[in-house]
């Protein structure tokens, strides 16, 4: 459907307004809703981030675009024992307070990470910090590599026995 | 303040690397968080004023970083502020309000920091041409250093932490600054753009998040940062800009073989308005640039080397115009001076 302002947009955006009991019904683009001046809480924020913050705050079975659950009150008001920051407060600001965060909202957050990056698991550079956690997490990154160059060189028995060790490292974590 | 930096042409506008016709630079930054301190979003002024000291002590330990320039935001005008911005070394973000931000400007201006932006470190490495990786490598190793002697969030699943989720994991945004008049002329920017869509990557207009496309300057850059290590981030970053381009270069061809007398006269045209202008905006000076940079890349033009067209792009920004002449100017005055000031970068080039 066209913008019915600009006639040359794909309508993205309906906007229903009562005056004086009086329903209208418009469909927008982007740039003409803001003309007009209605303007989305949460403009300037990427994509799947919006669409999941607008689904926490909207309660009730109705809220859309999560689909499956929204959050329960309780959730909604933890607070971060760092920061205090609640996930109602990052709904709201699209930022998290503090690293505490991530760890308080790590379920929530997961869901989130999966839908913005395609994936709840970091791949990338690990830092030299101590801990059995990084120590851990170094094992695990070295017995990926071997698992990869056992796949490619076929050896499936090695694969089938690395994957094992692989496993019970998560199980250990 | 930076009255050193502005007569010299910008490192990242060198018009050296690989493919420096096509692609102006490469630019890859990574955020990072201090251990414990709230990030700078919430953070009260007294543990912003913790992650500038932190950072700033870490510089001093670090040799890569012994050369470069120190600076509190407090201390910066306005001016000095779109300067920045203008020359890439701050994103605009960073220079809106708040207050306890410092900002690192490394020798030849390859490696910046940012304290206190919408994370506690931003690391940023800056080069020119499709020089993606040892820009990564430049950033990475400054990362490394940093890291010996400040603990940054780190979460085994999550990798690093940053204040917007769509950062967190490697914390890294690669991004090529690219030019593609030929692909807007033939209209199969809309195309390419929607295919780039598709693999992850995220196109923007010449100055980043929300800007227009000006100059037919498009910036590439990852779209995620988790779930993938920077190596393959980038490698697949660089594989689609190479095949940008390919098309690109494709586009050109067809131009110049269907229309080339159209398309030379736009060059000569665009060539003979900069070399006789009395009046004129930075908008026009960034259109008109992009049909000589066409020229050159197909070799029309061969009068102007690549580092004059780069300077001249980065001195008719209004920022730059008024610290090259060192005094603040209304648009008029800047118009008629930076007309001026091209002309004679262009003098005996006819």
């Amino acid at each position: 459907m066209l913008c019915d302002d600009c006639k040359k947009k794909e309508a993205t955006i309906q906007i229903t307004q009562i005056i004086d009991n009086q329903k209208m019904t418009l469909n927008l683009c982007q740039k003409c809703a803001e003309k007009r001046g209605f303007s989305s809480p949460f403009a300037g924020v990427p994509f799947p981030l919006a669409e999941f913050l607008s689904s926490m705050i909207s309660s009730g079975p109705t809220g859309s675009g999560m689909g499956k659950k929204t959050l329960s009150r309780t959730e909604k008001e933890t607070k971060c024992p760092n920061c205090g920051m609640t996930l109602s407060q990052f709904a709201q600001r699209g930022r998290l307070g503090c690293g505490s965060c991530y760890r308080t909202f790590r379920t929530q957050l997961k869901d989130l990470l999966r839908k913005i990056h395609g994936s709840d698991r970091h791949r990338g550079k690990i830092p030299n910090l101590p801990g059995v956690q990084m120590e851990y997490l170094k094992e695990e990154r070295k017995l990926q590599e071997e698992l990869k160059k056992a796949i490619d060189e076929e050896d499936f028995e090695m694969a089938a026995s690395i994957r094992d060790k692989i496993k019970n490292l998560q199980e250990k974590k | 303040m930076f009255e050193d930096l502005v007569k010299k042409p910008a490192a990242w506008l060198s018009g050296e690397g690989e493919n420096s016709e096509i692609v102006l630079s490469s630019r890859v930054r990574l955020a990072r968080n201090i251990c414990a301190v709230p990030f700078p979003s919430v953070a009260q002024s007294g543990e912003r004023e913790k992650a500038v000291s932190f950072v700033l002590g870490a510089i001093q330990k670090s040799s890569r970083l012994a050369s470069g320039q120190f600076y509190n935001s407090c201390d910066l005008s306005p001016l000095d502020r779109d300067f920045l911005i203008e020359r890439h070394l701050v994103s605009p973000e960073f220079m809106k309000e708040g207050n306890s931000k410092a900002l690192y400007i490394g020798e030849g201006e390859k490696i910046s920091l940012m304290i206190n932006e919408e994370d506690h470190l931003r690391i940023q490495a800056l080069k020119s041409g499709l020089e993606i990786k040892s820009a990564f490598e430049l950033a990475d190793k400054v990362d490394s250093e940093l890291s010996s002697s400040l603990e940054f969030d780190f979460d085994p699943d999550f990798g690093y932490l940053t204040s917007c989720p769509t950062n967190v994991g490697t914390g890294m945004r690669a991004s090529v600054l690219i030019h593609l008049p030929g692909l807007v002329l033939t209209k199969e920017i809309e195309n390419v753009i929607s295919q780039v869509t598709k693999l992850g990557l995220t196109v923007r207009g010449f100055y980043g998040e929300g800007s227009d496309v000006l100059g037919n300057l498009f910036q590439i850059s990852n779209q995620t940062t988790l779930g993938k290590s920077e190596e393959d981030l980038i490698e697949s970053l660089e594989k689609v800009t190479l095949q940008i381009i390919e098309y690109e270069n494709n586009s050109r061809n067809t131009l110049y073989r269907e229309a080339r007398e159209q398309i030379e006269d736009k060059i000569w045209r665009a060539f003979g308005i900069l070399q006789n202008a009395r009046v004129i905006t930075s908008t026009e000076v960034t259109n008109l640039l992009s049909a000589i940079r066409l020229g050159l890349g197909m070799g029309t033009i061969t009068q102007v080397p690549l580092s004059v067209i780069n300077q001249i792009l980065l001195i008719s920004f209004p920022a730059h115009l008024q610290k090259y002449f060192n005094r603040e100017m209304d648009p008029n005055q800047r118009d008629i001076q930076r007309a001026e000031l091209i002309r004679e970068k262009l003098k005996g080039t006819t």
